[in-house]
Parts: structure tokens; sequence; C-alpha cells
């Protein structure tokens, strides 16, 4: 047990005195300074993006390096997770190599109908190109908002706004960018909405994010919960930023009029994203208006 | 003063008094850069857990505004909202400084309790924060955070202890006191 005050009372001395007060005032005056840039966010989310930039372009050379580490130990820990279970997954495969192979020529026949139908269309596919292919190297795990630190900024030509993707799927788009870093809102964060259709029947939805890792799809059509269990959501377009048909997750369960579902692309297995440029928005076709555009 | 010859300089000693907690502060802090990407808000928030087992262990050491300047650190090294850290950490030095001048004595209970009041009141309010700036996670998320935090505050203060004996270079040039 110890006093508590050793030290802190001031005692007789003037001085002291005013220097505790003084150093009370100043803590207050910062709160109040603090409480105004808490303001300024709330008016102006993307505020002080150079401030923040320039901090995350200091810090994430540290996570990269650090990452080539954590993905050794990780990758030593599947390795022999592997050979345990090497029988039963070798017989399991073979399984599953069947079907496949069985859905690929399927597929092919689709593809080829699919060219057909497009030249009768002449449809021209315009997909932008990638802007940059980079690395996720760390996320905020102490905030309650859930963004993901990428090794590639406004030097590689990567700018806020711009949609991020992996080759499994969306993952969310950029918020604020630093010269060689930037940091990108994920598509599980609470603020972000995407606009969705599901892959079987084209029906539009929104896919919010929960925090938790899930995301919420809420159908935009009146009647019942079209979702099942299993189904999976493209991005539709609607509305620019968000190219069309990038995969965006699987329903899990059903909750009520709502489902919750899956990001299909796990940003947690910390592997390369691509920058796109954003989706300028579908053209209008000549006869009926999109669906779902409000 | 025999032992003198194998310290350290005096001179060094006291810049490294100085310094030792803040940089320790700080690197607290950056434990939010190691490449984890975390689907919910689960790593404790080691820069607070630090300066509150200082503040709790040298409540001489730093005035009150030292919140700022660390809380802002912190603000940019977690990416959370700017202005969080400045007012959530200042505020939880001046709630110790006010609670401290009521008490008579303090135990290791008393400490653990005050930071575990400091830590929750703390996530709690950068929680709202974000819920006000833009959308966080529901609360349910948040509380495994606030159990974990202060089930890692007495490990962080019994480190805070081992950097104050090493700072001071106890029992090499002064008395422990």
């Amino acid at each position: 047990m110890k006093a508590p005050t050793r030290n802190r009372r001031p005692g007789f001395s003037r001085r002291a005195q005013y220097g505790l007060f003084i150093s009370y005032v100043v803590a207050v005056t910062g709160i109040l300074v603090g409480l105004g840039l808490i303001v300024i966010a709330h008016v102006d989310p993307d505020g002080f993006g150079a401030v923040r930039g320039a901090a995350l372009d200091v810090t994430t050379p540290v996570s990269s390096l650090e990452r080539g580490m954590v993905r050794g130990v990780g990758d030593t820990v599947d390795g022999v997770g592997a050979y345990i279970a090497a029988g039963s997954r070798n017989a399991a495969m073979a399984r599953e190599l069947d079907t496949d192979r069985r859905a690929l020529v399927h597929l092919r026949i689709i593809a080829l109908e699919n060219d057909r139908l497009r030249k009768m269309l002449k449809l021209v596919d315009s997909r932008p190109a990638a802007v940059a292919v980079a690395r996720i190297v760390g996320s905020t795990g102490v905030s309650s908002r859930r963004y993901a630190t990428l090794n590639a900024g406004a030097s590689q030509g990567v700018r806020p706004g711009q949609p991020v993707r992996s080759a499994e799927g969306l993952i969310g788009h950029v918020v604020y960018t630093g010269l060689t870093a930037s940091r990108v809102l994920l598509i599980t964060d609470n603020a972000s909405v995407v606009p969705v259709r599901m892959a079987r029947g084209g029906m539009p939805a929104l896919a919010a994010g929960r925090g938790d890792g899930s995301i919420e799809l809420r159908p935009l059509g009146a009647g019942g919960n079209p979702f099942n269990r299993g189904d999976i959501v493209l991005t539709s377009g609607t509305g620019g930023l968000y190219p069309p048909d990038v995969p965006v997750a699987v329903v899990v369960r059903k909750e009520g009029d709502v489902a919750v579902a899956w990001p299909l692309a796990n940003p947690s297995q910390l592997d390369y994203a691509m920058v796109e440029q954003p989706f300028a928005g579908l053209p209008p076709p000549p006869v009926t208006p999109p669906p779902g555009k409000h | 003063m025999a032992p003198r010859s194998s310290a350290p300089p005096t001179r060094a000693i006291e810049t490294r008094a100085k310094l030792v907690p803040v940089v320790s502060t700080l690197a607290g802090s950056a434990v939010a850069l190691l490449p984890t990407v975390a689907l919910s808000p689960s790593w404790p928030p080691f820069g607070l857990l630090m300066l509150l087992a200082w503040r709790l262990l040298r409540p001489e050491m730093w005035p009150a505004w030292v919140g700022l300047p660390l809380g802002l650190a912190d603000d940019l090294l977690t990416g959370q909202t700017l202005g969080t850290g400045m007012v959530t950490w200042t505020a939880c030095l001046m709630l110790a400084d006010l609670v401290e001048v009521r008490l008579l004595w303090r135990d290791y209970w008393q400490e653990w309790l005050l930071a575990a009041i400091a830590i929750a009141l703390a996530i709690l309010c950068a929680w709202a924060i974000a819920c006000w700036t833009g959308g966080a996670a529901p609360v349910r998320l948040v509380l495994p955070q606030i159990v974990t935090s202060i089930l890692c505050f007495p490990v962080v203060g019994r480190l805070c202890a081992i950097l104050d004996r090493w700072r001071l270079a106890t029992g090499k040039i002064r008395a422990s006191d």
C-alpha cells in the first residue's frame, strides 16, 4: 500500500500550484479540441485525409515486414495439418474432381452459348483495367470500424472511392490514401452498403455490413424472403462505384425479412487485392429503365 | 559510489527515464500494426493499457495533458476517428486524478478496479464516437474486447514495473523507493 498523492499536492509553492492548474486547463482545452475533431469527422468523414495518409505511409512498411513472418508461421501449421489429413482428403478430392469434371463440361457449353448470344447482342465488354494490385497488410483490430490497410497508395494511382476486389470476390472501397498505402472500408463495416443481385434469378437486394464479419442482405422486391442457404449474391453495378458481376457473399441463414451472408473474399487471409477504376454506371437500356434504381 | 563505474552515466539515465514511458506507450499503440485482419474489434487497446499502467505506477510523472499527444498518436496508428484517443485518454487521466485525491490509500485490487472502470468507459466512448461518425459494430461485439482488456491489465502493469526498474536503474545508482 502506498499513499496515492505523494508528490501530487503542490503544497505552499505558488509556482507549483499554478503549474498544476495550468496543466488541467491545457488538458480540458485539449479535450475540447478533440471533440471538435470528432465533430469535423461527423460532418466530413473523409477529412484530414492527408494527415492520416501520411501516418499510414510511415506505419505500413512495419506491417508489410511482419506480414511475411506471420504468413510463414501460418503456412507451417497448415502444412503439418495437411499431412495428418492427407488420406481422407485425397479421397474427398477425387470425388470432388469427378463432379467438377461434369460441371466443367456443362460450363463450357454455357460459355459457348454465352459468346454466341453476346455476339448477337453486339455487347462490348469494356471492363476497366486494374489500377493496382497490392497486398492487404493489416486492419484496425482495436477500433470498432472495419478498415483494412493496403500497401499501394497515391503513387500507384490509387484514389479514394475506387473499388477493391480479390480473385474470390468484393473486398470494399478505398477511403483515404497515403503515398504508398491506403485504407479500405471493408464491405463488412456498418457504414458499407453494396447494391447486389442474386446469382439465381437476379433479384435485387442491398448488402449492408454488420460489423462482425457478416453481411445483412435486404431484398428490394416485395413479398417473402427470396434467399436460401447457399445462395450467392453478385454486385449489380446499380448506381456505379462497384462493377457488376463481382461475387460478394454467400447466404448463411435467414432472419425474418433479411438474410445473413458471409463475404466470399476473406480479407483475413492477407492476400492480394486488386484496385479498380470506379464503375461509371450501366448505360440505360433503350426500352425499359433498370429495375431497383431509386 | 563503487557501483557507479558499471552503471550507465547519469545523464543517459535521465534521458532514458523520460523517454521509456512515452516510447513504451507508443509501442503499445503500435501493436495495432501487427498484420492481422480482424473481423471484429478484438484487440485490446494496448496503448491505453500502457498509459493507465504508467499513470497508476507513477502518479507524479505525467501531467494530465500528456493524453493529448499520446492519444493523437494512437488515433493515427490504430486508424480510429481523429480525436477519439485525445478525448478518452485525457479524460481517463483526469478521472484517475479525481479518484486519487479522494482515496487515503491504494492497493492492487483498487488499482485494477480503477483501471477496469477507465478501460470500459474509454472503449465504450470510442465505440459511441465510431457510431456517431459513420457506423460501428453492435455493442455486444465490443464487450469481449472490454473483458480481455481488463484481464490484460495486470500483465501490462507488471511489464511497466519491469520497465520502470530498468528506466530508473534502481539498485544500481539509486535506492528503490
